[in-house]
């Protein structure tokens, strides 16, 4: 295979098996099988019921979970969990992960501070990026004194400053109201078109998954997921994903996925209601 | 405003509270057979002052205060860092932890003042033995919570603050001491009071100098008001320690969030 061809990030058949804690009940296989890859400049969506595993799989990938079987290759490195976390991804995580004790500016310089970058330049870099996601001025705020849609921005800021070749975002926007996330959704886009990182965004809204990406892929429901369906998008870009919600093609996509998703997603509500 | 006000009503109800229950003769003894007897028992507010303004005023106060003072922040400062230090060791190394987890539990449980006679005999009668006493006292209080505290950062915390790259030693400096610092403020507060009691239960054991050996000496002459003043003066002290870790506090934890924060217009 020529370097060009190689995926920026490879799953190969990852399965996770979750111990069972203090005995009761068994073991939880929560992924099994798993193949998934992205190649550069992509735009990948995973979307999912919730609890099938999406974030589990994201772990593996940044290396933060090691699988109990199965490989990851980034840029065709094997990526193995003991030797440490994937350095050439970012990661968004789902929940909040700012510092608390560190106001705006410093959150967002924090990994160029571990890089070792002087303070006077990691500074400038940070109010740059401020700029950029919309949050000037509120550098020396913290965390607290910030709204969720802020903190968001904010994380986004943290993340991409170091600028890593992979992203890594787990329903990154999911706690918005829908005008901020849409907001969010385009700043996203116009930040990616800049410099096409290769992307894995995990989200359970399937509008979103479709309006942002190259492709789209559908999970399972757990236990044992895998991913049960690969769809390409080829709509225009640059896209405005409120706009872009109200062509044909898009909802022909949507209907397409979704038929796909459907019987997925009521099985997880059947098995949440029994369990 | 008000609310010092308050605290020195409180205050000034106290002292009379113990003036009219002492003062020979103001009311009929209604314990005791003789009305100087509470006095005896309790000492007299008015007097205890002038115990102070005199040991003040003479100096005669000010070597006992430096030893004792000296032992306290000597016990306070070596017990709290070794806490920190071994409190952090610990709860990054879960194999470190598993093997010392009895032996620290049964140093926790044991009653650590019956060492002082054996801290004098190793240390003689000088500070060293009164540190030593303060420093296990106050060792397990700072490392129990610096412990708790690693233990309870966010999961979530740890792994961003990997992905952005950090090394070990920028999580440790980055992640676990900040999160930690709230929990050792915690402890530093206890910490202040037990120094105290290390170095005076010390003094008491056996010594030359010190506010302790002071109290020491007015007991075995019945002296009560002068075991009173030595209270109150070790008190003032206590408080003003106290008072430094929470302003050091105030200022390194800014970051908090205060209930209501929302200005009155
Ligand atoms: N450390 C763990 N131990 C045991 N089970 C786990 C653990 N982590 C996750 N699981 C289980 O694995 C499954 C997948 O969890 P995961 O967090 O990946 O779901 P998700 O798809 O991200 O869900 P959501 O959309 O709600 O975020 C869940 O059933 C969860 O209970
Ligand atoms: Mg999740």
């Amino acid at each position: 295979m020529s370097q060009e061809g190689v995926p920026a990030l490879a799953l190969a058949d990852i399965t996770c098996r979750f111990a069972a804690r203090d005995g009761r009940g068994g073991a939880y296989t929560a992924v099994a099988n798993a193949t998934l890859e992205v190649a550069k400049g992509e735009f990948v969506s995973v979307v999912g019921p919730t609890g099938c595993g999406k974030s589990t799989l994201l772990n593996v990938a940044a290396g933060l979970l090691e699988p109990s079987s199965g490989t990851v290759s980034v840029f065709g490195e094997p990526l193995i969990a003991a030797d440490g976390v994937n350095r050439r991804a970012g990661y968004m995580f789902q929940a909040d992960a700012l510092m608390p004790w560190r106001s705006g500016i410093d959150n967002v310089i924090a990994g160029l501070e571990f890089r070792g970058v002087p303070r006077a330049e990691a500074v400038a870099q940070g109010e740059a990026w401020l700029r950029r996601v919309g949050l000037a001025g509120f550098g020396d705020r913290y965390p607290h004194q910030m709204s969720g849609g802020m903190r968001k921005r904010l994380a986004l800021a943290q993340t991409l400053i170091v600028s890593p070749d992979i992203l890594l975002m787990d329903e990154p926007f999911s706690a918005l109201d829908v005008q901020t996330r849409q907001l969010m959704e385009n700043e996203l886009l116009a930040l990616w078109a800049e410099d096409r990182k290769s992307v894995l965004f995990i989200t359970h809204d399937l509008d979103e998954a479709i309006a942002l990406s190259d492709r789209v892929v559908v999970l399972s429901a757990g236990p044992g997921t895998r991913p049960i369906g690969d769809f390409k998008v080829d709509l225009p870009r640059p896209r405005d994903v409120s706009e872009i919600r109200m062509t044909p093609a898009f909802a022909t996509l949507h209907r397409e996925i979704w038929g796909a998703m459907k019987e997925e997603v009521l099985k997880a509500y059947e098995a949440q209601k029994v369990a | 405003m008000k609310l010092r006000t308050l605290q020195f009503g409180v205050l000034a109800l106290l002292i009379a509270a113990w003036y009219l229950l002492t003062a020979p003769g103001i009311i009929p003894a209604f314990y005791f057979d003789q009305d100087n007897r509470a006095a005896f028992f309790f000492g007299e507010p008015q007097k205890v002052f002038w115990v102070v303004v005199e040991w003040f005023v003479s100096g005669d106060i000010f070597i006992h205060l430096a030893v004792t003072l000296l032992e306290t922040a000597l016990g306070f400062s070596i017990g709290a860092l070794s806490g920190l230090a071994i409190g952090l060791w610990l709860a990054l190394s879960p194999t470190a932890s598993a093997v010392m987890d009895p032996y620290i539990k049964g140093f926790n449980s044991m009653p650590r003042v019956v060492l002082a006679p054996i801290f004098a005999v190793w240390f003689g009668l000088g500070i060293w033995s009164k540190v030593a006493l303060g420093v296990t006292l106050v060792f397990f209080v700072v490392f129990f919570n610096v412990y708790q505290g690693v233990r309870e950062v966010s999961p979530n915390l740890i792994a961003s603050a990997r992905m952005l790259g950090a090394s070990r030693r920028q999580l440790l400096r980055s992640i676990y001491l900040p999160a930690a610092m709230s929990w050792v403020f915690a402890s530093l507060h206890n910490a202040v009071g037990l120094a105290f009691v290390g170095a005076v239960v010390g003094e008491y054991l056996g010594s030359a100098r010190g506010v302790g050996y002071l109290i020491l000496q007015a007991e075995g002459t019945f002296d009560i008001n002068t075991v009173f003043a030595g209270i109150l003066v070790l008190t003032a002290f206590a408080l003003a320690l106290d008072t430094a870790v929470g302003a050091f506090e105030r200022r390194l934890m800014t970051w908090q969030p205060r209930a209501g924060e929302t200005e009155k217009i």
